[in-house]
This record gives C-alpha cells, sequence and structure tokens, in this order.
C-alpha cells in the first residue's frame, strides 16, 4: 500500500499527511488528523454529514479524494468559531443528538458567505443534501433563515 | 416556577455546534485493530463451506473469527448465533469476522472469504410464516434457552404468542349494528441514525472487558454480556458518550458481541467494529413489519361495543425484541377507546428478514395504522366526522384497558381536550376536503394515539448527586443523551427543587456503568419520569445532609432552614445562613475544627405496582401511565398522478407537564417527521429471494430538508401525579398516528381504501385500477 506525503491546507494550518490516492478526505480528516467534527453517515453522498468547505464552497468529503484538495482551502466544523450560524443553531434548538449538525452548519456558513441574501428556493435547494433525523427540519430553517435575515437587515 | 418550563438550551450545546461532541466512533487510537464483517448475500441459506485461507494472505490481518463455538444469544429467546452457524436466516445476517491493522485492510481480506451456500426457500412474510406446513425459519425451536414466561411453539414459525381477552365476544357482536373489517400489511423498515452503530472492545488481562458503544442500553450490555460469556458482572465495563440518534434501534444488542469476538480472537487488543450504512439498515436490528386484520362493531349511535384484532409481527429471523414489541401491541391493541369487549391475539412470526429491534412508538405506530384505519372505516360507514366518533369513544377515568388495568385521572390523559385542541389547530371545521381546482385537492385525516411503556416491572433508575468546592453541582445519571435532551431536563427538575440556578448544575453527559448509577435503558419515553423521581430523592438527601451541617454551624434545628439559591438559612431571618461553597467539602469552623466532608446525594426510583399480564387474558397492569393525543394531516393531493405534498401536520399530546417548551417541541415534530417518512415512503424493497433491494440512504429515503410539512403543536396538561413535576413521557408519541392519520387522509382523498404502507403514489394508482397484484 504505497503512501504519499501531501500537504493539506485545514483550518488555516499546514498540515502533512502520508495518505493512500484511494484515501477520501473524510477519511484523512478522521483517522489521520483527528478532526472528526465531520462525521460519516453514509459515505456515499447521501447523507450531508460529512460536509465541509473547500474553496469556500460545501463539499460532501466522503464524495473527494484527499489528493485532489492539495492546493484548496479546506474548512472544517473545528475551524468555525462563533459564527452566528453556531449561534443561531443553539438559539433555536436545531439539533438534537447533534450528528448532522457539523454538515449542516458547514453547509449553512457556505450559503450564508456566499450567498448572504440567500431566497426560499435557494435554501431549499442547498439543504436538501442534508439529512436530520431527528427534528422535523422546522428548527434548523428557522435558524437559517435568522442567520440570511440578519444579513437582510444589516 | 423558575426552571421548569424554560428553554434551557442543553448542556452539550456547544459541544455539538463546534464539533467537540465525541461519538463512538470518534475515538481512535494508535493501538486500536479494525474488524469488518461478512455479512450474507442470501435470506435464507446452507453455510455449505467457509474458507479462510486467502484471507490470511492479506498483509496486516490479524484475525478471524467464524460461527462455530460461538454462543447463541437473544433477549427473550437464546435463538441467534452471534456468527450464523449451519445456515443464514438473513440477508445481510452476519457469518465472519476479520481483524486487521486498518479497516481496509480488514475489508479487503473480509471480501476474499469464499462461501459455499445451498440456497433454501424462504418465508416472506409473517402471513406465510403462520401457515401450516410452510418452511421453518429454526427447526429446534425446542431446544433454545428462554426466558420464563415466553411460550414459542416448536414445528411453526411462532416466537410468541399474546392474547387479550376482555369482556364477552358474543354480547359484543350482538349489540353491533355496523360491523367494519379489513386487513392491513407492511414490510419491515429502518431506524436510520445519521450515526451508524459502533463499538470498541478491549479483553484486560484479569478478563475484564471494556465496551464503547452507541447503544441505549450501557446496562443491558452488561448484564448480558456477562450471562452470554460468564464473566464476572463488575468485570464488564461499558462506556457510553453520546449517541447519534437511536430511536429504539440501538436498545439491541448486537455488535458489542461480535466485536468481543473479534478482541478476544487477537489477545484481547482493542478491536474497532463500524457498520457501513449497508450493515446498519440490513445486519443490525430493523424496525419491525406487521400484517394485521382488525373487525369493529358499533351500536346505530356510534358507539364501539366489539374488537377482534389479529396482530402478526414480522419479527425476522431472530426474536430478539420482537417479542416483547408483540406484547406491547397487545397491551394497547385498541387505541384510546372505550371498548368493553376485546379479542386480540398477537403474534411475534419468525420469518427470513431482518430481525426486529425497538424503533421509537414500541410498535404502537404500527398497530394503531390498522386500528385507526379501522375507526375511519366505521366513521364512513356511519356518515359521523372521524373525530366525532372517536370523542365519543374516548376512553377516560373510571374505564378499563385492554389489559383490564382501571384508569384514573392521573394514569391517563384528557383525550378529548386533545380531539379538541387538535381540531382547532388544524382548521378541522373548515371541512376535511377543500377544493384547490379542478386537479388538486387538500385533505385531512386524523387519528388519536395513546401508549403506556411496557418496561420490566423491577426496571430501575439512579442518580448521584456530588458537589464541587465552589458550590456547584454534578450530576450523574445512567441515562444516555441520545439526543432527548433528558440530561439537561433532569438538571432543570434539579434545578427547580434545590431553588437553585441551573447553570451552576454540571451534567456527566456520557456514561459508564462502573460508576454511573444504572438507569435500566434509554428507551420508552421514561428517561425523565424514572431518572426525574430519582433526581427528586437525592435532591431531598443532599439537602437534608446540607442543612444537618448547617443546623450545627448555625446552632439551630433543621426544621429552621430553607435551602435557596445555593444557600442554606433560617426561615425567619434569610441573612443568617451559609453558602453552598461553606458546606460543600464540610465546614470549617475558626480554629480549623471540621464537621461534614463532600456531600454526595443518592436517589433511585424503581417502577411501581407493575405485574405480568395473565397469559390467558391478557389482564394485569402493564405501565404507569397511558398519554394520549390527537393528531391530523393534511395533504395537497393530486388527482391527475396520485402524488401529494404534506402541507401540515398536528399533534396535541396531553404531556401532563412541559418541562422545556422548546425541547418538548422538537421532540414531537421529529417524530412526526419521522412518522411521515415512515407513513409515505419507508420501506425494505424485498425480492422473492427476501433480499433487501434499497439498503442504502439513496435508496431507502427518510425525509430531506424542505420535504417537510408546516407543524402544529399543541400541549394538554393533565399530570400525572406521581411523575416530576407531572410531566408524562413525550419522546415517542409524535409519531404515533402518523402512519393512521395519512392512510386516512389519502383514502379519503383518492376515494379507495388504503391498507399498506407506505403510501406511495404508486399504490395509490395500483389500488385505484385494480393493478394490486403487479410488482
Ligand atoms: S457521509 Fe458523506 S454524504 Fe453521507
Ligand atoms: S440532530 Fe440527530 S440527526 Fe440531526
Amino acid at each position: 500500500m504505497g503512501l504519499a506525503s501531501i500537504t493539506l491546507q485545514i483550518n488555516g494550518e499546514n498540515r502533512v499527511v502520508a495518505i493512500r490516492e484511494a484515501d477520501t478526505l473524510l477519511f484523512v480528516l478522521r483517522e489521520k488528523l483527528g478532526l472528526t467534527g465531520s462525521k460519516p453517515g453514509c459515505l456515499n453522498g447521501d447523507c450531508g454529514a460529512c460536509t465541509v468547505n473547500l474553496d469556500g464552497w460545501p463539499m460532501k468529503s466522503c464524495l473527494i479524494l484527499a489528493v485532489e484538495t492539495a492546493g484548496h482551502y479546506i474548512l472544517t466544523i473545528e475551524g468555525l468559531k462563533n459564527t452566528r450560524i453556531q449561534e443561531a443553531f443553539v438559539e433555536e434548538f436545531a439539533f438534537q443528538c447533534g450528528y448532522c449538525t457539523s454538515g449542516f452548519i458547514m453547509n449553512g456558513y457556505s450559503l450564508s458567505q456566499l450567498y448572504p441574501h440567500a431566497h426560499s428556493t435557494q435554501i431549499q435547494e442547498w439543504f436538501e443534501s442534508n439529512i436530520c433525523r431527528c427534528t422535523g427540519y422546522e428548527e434548523i430553517e428557522k435558524a437559517i433563515r435568522r442567520v440570511l435575515n440578519e444579513n437582510n437587515n444589516l | 416556577m423558575e426552571t421548569i418550563g424554560k428553554s434551557i438550551i442543553r448542556k452539550e450545546a456547544l459541544d455539538k455546534v463546534t464539533g467537540k461532541a465525541k461519538y463512538t466512533g470518534d475515538y481512535q487510537s494508535s493501538s486500536m485493530l479494525h474488524a469488518k464483517m461478512v455479512i450474507s448475500p442470501y435470506a435464507h441459506a446452507k453455510i455449505k463451506s467457509i474458507n479462510i485461507q486467502n484471507a490470511w494472505k492479506v498483509q496486516g490481518v490479524r484475525g478471524i473469527v467464524t460461527g462455530q463455538q460461538v454462543p447463541l444469544v437473544g433477549e427473550a429467546i437464546q435463538d441467534r448465533p452471534i456468527l450464523a452457524q449451519d445456515k443464514v436466516r438473513y440477508h445481510g445476517e452476519p457469518l465472519a469476522v476479520v481483524v486487521a491493522d486498518d479497516p481496509i485492510l480488514a475489508k479487503r481480506a473480509a471480501d476474499l472469504i469464499a462461501i459455499d451456500y445451498e440456497l433454501l426457500p424462504v418465508v416472506n412474510s409473517p402471513s406465510e410464516a403462520i401457515k401450516p406446513d410452510t418452511i421453518l425459519v429454526h427447526e429446534h425451536l425446542d431446544c433454545y434457552k428462554r426466558a420464563k414466561h415466553i411460550t414459542p411453539i416448536p414445528g411453526t414459525n411462532i416466537a410468541s404468542r399474546f392474547k387479550i381477552r376482555k369482556g364477552n365476544m358474543d354480547k359484543g357482536w350482538r349489540e353491533s349494528n355496523v360491523i367494519v373489517e379489513d386487513s392491513y400489511s407492511f414490510t419491515p423498515s429502518d431506524h436510520a441514525a445519521i450515526e451508524t452503530r459502533c463499538s470498541i472492545v478491549e479483553i484486560r488481562s484479569d478478563e475484564s472487558i471494556i465496551v464503547s458503544s452507541s447503544s441505549q442500553a450501557p446496562y443491558m450490555i452488561k448484564q448480558l454480556m456477562s450471562m452470554y460469556f460468564g464473566i464476572d458482572m463488575g468485570k464488564v465495563i461499558v462506556n457510553t458518550p453520546l449517541v447519534g440518534g437511536g430511536y429504539g434501534g440501538k436498545a439491541a444488542v448486537q455488535l458489542e458481541l461480535i466485536a468481543y469476538l473479534a478482541s478476544k480472537a487477537v489477545g484481547g487488543r482493542k478491536v474497532k467494529l463500524e457498520n457501513t450504512r449497508e450493515e446498519d439498515i440490513i445486519t443490525s436490528p430493523c424496525h419491525i413489519g406487521l400484517d394485521a386484520k382488525v373487525k369493529l362493531g358499533c351500536s346505530k349511535d356510534g358507539f364501539i361495543k366489539a374488537a377482534e384484532i389479529l396482530y402478526l409481527f414480522d419479527g425476522g429471523a431472530y426474536s430478539d425484541k420482537g417479542i416483547d414489541l408483540s406484547r406491547a401491541a397487545a397491551v394497547d391493541c385498541t387505541g384510546p377507546y372505550h371498548i368493553e369487549n376485546i379479542w386480540c391475539d398477537s403474534f411475534c412470526m419468525y420469518t427470513n428478514h431482518p430481525y426486529a429491534s425497538p424503533y421509537r412508538g414500541f410498535s404502537h405506530s404500527e398497530l394503531l395504522f390498522a386500528f385507526e384505519r379501522t375507526v375511519d372505516l366505521l366513521a364512513e360507514k356511519l356518515q359521523m366526522d372521524p373525530f366525532e366518533l372517536r370523542y365519543k369513544n374516548a376512553i377516560l377515568p373510571g374505564h378499563t384497558t385492554p389489559t383490564q388495568t382501571k384508569l384514573n385521572h392521573s394514569n391517563i390523559g384528557n383525550l378529548r381536550a386533545c380531539i379538541d385542541r387538535a381540531k382547532e389547530l388544524s382548521n378541522w371545521d373548515e371541512g376535511q376536503m377543500v377544493e384547490v381546482d379542478k386537479r388538486f385537492v387538500r385533505v385531512k385525516g386524523a387519528s388519536c394515539i395513546w401508549k403506556t411503556s411496557t418496561i420490566p416491572s423491577n426496571a430501575s433508575s439512579g442518580v448521584i448527586i456530588t458537589f464541587n468546592k465552589d458550590g456547584t453541582l454534578n450530576l450523574m445519571s445512567g441515562v444516555v443523551e441520545i439526543g432527548t435532551g433528558t440530561k439537561t431536563i433532569l438538571a432543570q427538575i434539579l434545578a427547580e427543587y434545590l431553588k437553585m440556578n441551573v447553570d451552576h448544575i454540571f451534567v456527566r453527559m456520557d456514561v459508564d456503568t462502573q460508576t454511573t448509577p444504572e438507569h435500566w435503558k434509554t428507551v420508552g419515553s421514561r428517561g425523565t419520569f424514572m431518572a426525574g423521581r430519582a433526581v427528586l430523592e437525592a435532591a431531598d438527601d443532599t439537602i437534608l445532609q446540607l442543612k444537618s451541617v448547617a443546623s450545627c454551624v448555625l446552632r439551630t434545628s433543621i426544621d429552621d432552614l430553607i435551602v435557596a439559591n445555593s444557600r442554606v438559612f433560617l426561615r425567619d431571618d434569610p441573612t443568617v445562613g451559609l453558602g453552598f461553597e461553606e458546606l460543600a467539602y464540610g465546614y470549617t469552623f475558626e480554629n480549623g475544627n471540621s464537621i461534614g466532608g463532600q456531600i454526595i446525594g443518592r436517589g433511585n426510583y424503581i417502577l411501581r405496582n407493575i405485574t405480568p399480564l395473565n397469559p390467558e387474558t391478557g389482564a394485569g397492569n402493564p405501565g404507569p401511565e397511558w398519554t394520549v393525543g390527537a393528531q391530523v394531516v393534511e395533504v395537497e393531493y393530486d388527482r391527475r398522478d396520485y402524488t401529494y405534498k404534506l402541507i401540515k401536520a398536528t399533534s396535541v399530546i396531553d404531556i401532563g407537564k412541559v418541562l422545556n417548551e422548546k425541547a418538548a417541541r422538537g421532540q414531537v415534530t421529529g417524530a412526526m417527521s419521522m412518522g411521515l417518512g415512515f407513513a409515505a415512503r419507508e420501506t425494505f424493497r424485498l425480492d422473492q429471494l427476501g433480499r433487501v433491494l434499497n439498503h442504502q440512504l439513496r435508496t431507502y429515503r427518510p425525509i430531506h430538508f424542505g420535504e417537510h410539512p408546516e407543524y402544529a403543536v399543541g400541549f394538554i396538561e393533565t399530570p400525572q401525579l406521581d411523575a416530576p413535576y407531572g410531566a408524562r413521557g413525550v419522546g415517542e408519541h409524535g409519531i404515533l398516528g402518523m402512519p393512521a392519520a395519512l392512510g386516512n387522509c389519502l383514502s379519503l382523498a383518492s376515494g379507495v381504501s388504503l391498507h399498506q404502507l407506505p403510501l406511495t403514489p404508486e399504490l395509490i394508482w395500483r389500488e385505484r385500477e385494480g393493478k394490486s397484484d403487479l410488482i
């Protein structure tokens, strides 16, 4: 099993890591770098629990190879500190077990950065990629809208 | 009240939004080995040979275990080999496990294990299973060890049968002017918690077993492992960190046992076994299926006189919790109505399907689909409003349940109040059908719900409170934080009782069976009730200790002391008193003398007056209380292609007392969402060989963001007098009536009576066009 050493730019740090070419980003984050905030839910692109940001865009880390992400800026939930979206999730009770939460927050963070005034259809399109089995989505929707509304009032 | 009723933020909230919250699979170490299972591609087949030679050739393989010489396990009947022996009985059944240095090598080796099968005919439904002369899933049913009251019938596929015989059926039918009867069915489905199950096991040199597991039942793991493997109970130490959703699916004990065998095969080294999504859906236990028949009779004016019910549960290949599930369905077999004459047989059947574990609602959303659909058929025949019929027959204090338990003002909620409020919230009186235009119509369907929790009569829960030097408190309970926020609610109960700031109470989130007092299992919406009672007792114990030290210092009787705001002070002069920080670790006088010591409060609670059911009549006292409710589902139905959109889901539940407003609402809306998924599209698509064709989240599709309806939630507060602040369980109830309400709604919308789940447009099309035989 050949290992290659690559440098990944994660949460503002350069991390040198030995990987197999076939390793997904999710695998490397969790197993090699101890960044376990991104969760495996299906390893098949179906649940969104593994969502991270790649150059500002949400990306399912189970669907991309780690080698492909060299030279790109990777942001995981561990790199997010005191953002409005995190606060809004707490205030609105937008999670129960919390397992889907990192994925939803990373997705929501990208949306609020890229489209601070996103409309309903956009919200719908962005989030239908994520599954939450605990909540009925009402609280998640409220949290996202709260952040976007605040942007609208700026 | 200061803290009760408030939407206190959950204690572990910050960890959950920063990625710091740890679940079982997040723990790793360089000393850890990884295991992968080999699972059966067939539902029923003889194992002719297993060849592991090639697997051993993979570098980094440390151990391989197959099904020889493993004990039989199972909760009610020990009918399940931990790894299949001689034959496989369901698609996905584990046959072997490989341990290697990393998960990739383990998988590579597992794929090299060659197994020769000889296919056997399959039992593909519980109705098939009960036919005489059918294929047997277990040929040696009589040889299995089993719990006392369980009576499987050798030579058949019957794992258990529970009977309800109440009143006089002949009389009931004589008094009935209107009779309806119908059959219902649905195949098994899945919990689909986003965290797949994961277990980590190591065996120490003194044989003690250290288990970490994503489980709702760490104390059960301890008890069962000790029993199955003959190891001292104190030597099985189970740790459960946060759990990524349970819904009953993680109350079963399975992966822990396989991981134990795997660790044993490598000299006790630490081994991690984590389900893939596919394994989590088919290999680990699933959500039970059901074939049902319900016959109801009522008088001209709509009073139900008789109910005859047959439930054939699809327990799958192994009985495990399926037996308890079918028992619970017998207990509440009718829905929340006053019916004097009831006959019910509830069977747990063996089939060649994945086996069942509890699922949110513990067989109630399932039985209520059959029963509440039939109530609607009755309403239709009577030409009566469905809610009016339900209101008329609502079960009330003074009535008895199917188990002949007498109800009073505390042990049953107020169903009529729930119905009234549900009608308001759903705008019921505008009419069940509202035309939108020629193509679309908005339609509402209703269901009533009830549930008691049939947990063992000796289930108990313990709590320990310790103090920190600064006067803050630590709260320890064996309740697992599976997402319901119960531990935060326990802190609220404690804060309310001690009249202190909830922020000064720290809650231990993970459970460790060696140091955390036992809570039977985190299931059945019983966490708040049982652990809450234990909290109150521990709080009393704490208060007594605080007061006795303070009474020495203040030279007063403890009767003159009050505890509030983290202080103990004189009733008549609150300025004279001592802060918790002065008492928490004992009080030190000026001369250095000290009294007291760390204050440690203890409390426990055991259910009272629960009795087993009479095997012939079902009479007994199965549970502490019945929570009731009324629900409505509204859809916009497209008459052109039978598709529909969920518009609004309404639940009104008699919760006794709302302890945490937002948390309670979240439990109800979450459960409704899950129930609507189950009702509308979640099912195992089984082929003729009994194989599950959709074991991925792409093909087994829970409700996604944006597909959710608007939710309306109302609470009625009829206190359960022996519960903390009167609160009843609420974790499951939102799910219970969803399949029935949606079924009633779409039957009305489509003009054909729908009797199967899931309620897909295709099902409606088949029923309407008479193509029900087409697959
Ligand atoms: S784990 Fe990546 S989408 Fe599910
Ligand atoms: S909070 Fe549990 S899956 Fe979303």
